[in-house]
């Protein structure tokens, strides 16, 4: 990896980390934050490879017990706690999203983004999150359906549009991954 | 959200290696999780005070500003377990990640963030089968600590110019005049620095054969 793929990988630790700090709504046992925006965004903008290693970067840092997650909390507890399937579910999440972005890098806008936003930040999260969750906690899957994904849709969703919103006028102004393919071509 | 908070001082505590203070702390995090009452989350504040503000002598005003960033979030806490669950379980929750931001906040101020990269180089040592390089690894920590409060900084510096103006960008219109144009400056910031790292020799490319053409760079 080039240093400046280190440097993205680094910002969007970091803009995960920051997106921390706006408030989180608690409803139940897993919180409403913005920072899966962030794992959105580390897909969409970075792409598979760089935005799996910014989000896997960032819980590294929560592990080494920097209060980075929106709870306020860090450390490894979180890890062994109820959201920890969330947690372990975000690298993926930002692959998935990643990978899909740069297969339709070309027709890329705002729809198609959400549309992969939602597969790889809704679908994959909730399906690693949910089942953690109703282990760690005691719940049927029914309870954890209930309480660990279905509060979650709507900001999700929303979650999922302003992402490929942005991620789409950073194509176009900054196109992250673009950007190799035409060093190439210079080449 | 100041993470580089180092206090210089010579304290035991500031002698204790960096990688046996991230341990410390984990212990610390599984304890309080593990056993979740009062006596012991308050214990663990009263402990951490002490071992902050008279072992290692870092001043009341940096744990204070720590315990600030979380306040709010702390009483909106607070208030949601005093009247869905209960006060004792209220308590227990703000004094446990009380304790653990001020743990935390002890730490960062005792320890110097190129030890702090170093245990984790360290600790990926074992990764070098794999074709990894720790070096890249603590390069790439130190870059996410640096950025964290650049970034904070800056989003505030938005907030507060749009205060200023008496309005907010809400809706896609904010994302358009705000989100996107900080985003893309952030991308360049990031960009820029790796290139005066490698210019001060943070390369990963081997110095080749011949010299790298500029169009290739």
């Amino acid at each position: 990896m080039k240093t400046r793929d280190l440097a993205y990988v680094a910002l969007f630790a970091a803009v995960i980390a920051v997106l921390g700090t706006l408030p989180a709504v608690n409803i139940g046992p897993v919180p409403i934050t913005a920072q899966t925006l962030g794992v959105m965004l580390a897909g969409s903008v970075l792409g598979a490879r760089r935005g799996f290693l910014a989000v896997l970067l960032f819980l590294v840092l929560v592990a080494i017990g920097l209060p980075l997650l929106a709870s306020g909390t860090g450390g490894l507890a979180v890890f062994a706690g109820p959201t920890a399937g969330y947690l372990f579910s975000w690298p993926l999440a930002a692959f998935v999203t990643g990978w899909l972005t740069e297969r339709f890098w070309a027709r890329y806008n705002v729809a198609w983004g959400t549309l992969f936003n939602i597969i790889g930040g809704m679908v994959v999260v909730y399906l690693i999150g949910v089942p953690v969750l109703a282990a760690v906690a005691g719940l049927s899957l029914g309870e954890a359906i209930v309480s660990g994904a279905l509060p979650f849709l709507p900001g999700d969703a929303a979650k999922a549009f302003i992402a490929a919103a942005i991620a789409a006028q950073v194509r176009r102004s900054y196109p992250v991954i673009e950007r190799p393919q035409r060093e190439v071509a210079a080449r | 959200m100041t993470l580089a908070l180092y206090v210089p001082r010579r304290s035991p505590v500031h002698r204790v290696p960096a990688g046996g203070k991230l341990l410390a702390l984990a212990a610390l995090a599984v304890l309080l999780f593990a056993v979740p009452t009062v006596p012991v989350a308050g214990g663990a504040l009263v402990g951490v005070l002490t071992v902050g503000l008279l072992a290692a002598r870092v001043p009341v005003a940096t744990l204070a500003r720590q315990a600030r960033t979380v306040r709010w979030w702390l009483a909106g806490l607070f208030v949601f377990h005093a009247l869905f669950t209960d006060v004792p379980t209220a308590a227990l929750t703000v004094l446990r990640l009380l304790a653990l931001v001020l743990a935390a906040a002890v730490v960062t101020a005792t320890t110097r963030v190129t030890e702090m990269v170093a245990v984790i180089e360290r600790l990926c040592a074992p990764l070098r089968v794999l074709g990894v390089r720790p070096a890249r690894i603590g390069l790439v920590v130190s870059m996410a600590l640096r950025f964290i409060p650049v970034l904070a900084e800056r989003a505030e510096r938005i907030r507060e110019a749009q205060a200023a103006r008496g309005g907010s960008a809400r809706g896609i219109r904010g994302i358009r005049t705000t989100v996107t144009p900080l985003l893309v400056q952030l991308l360049q910031m990031a960009h820029t620095v790796s290139e005066a790292l490698d210019a001060r020799g943070a390369d990963d490319v081997p110095p080749a054969r011949g010299h790298r053409s500029p169009a290739g760079a």
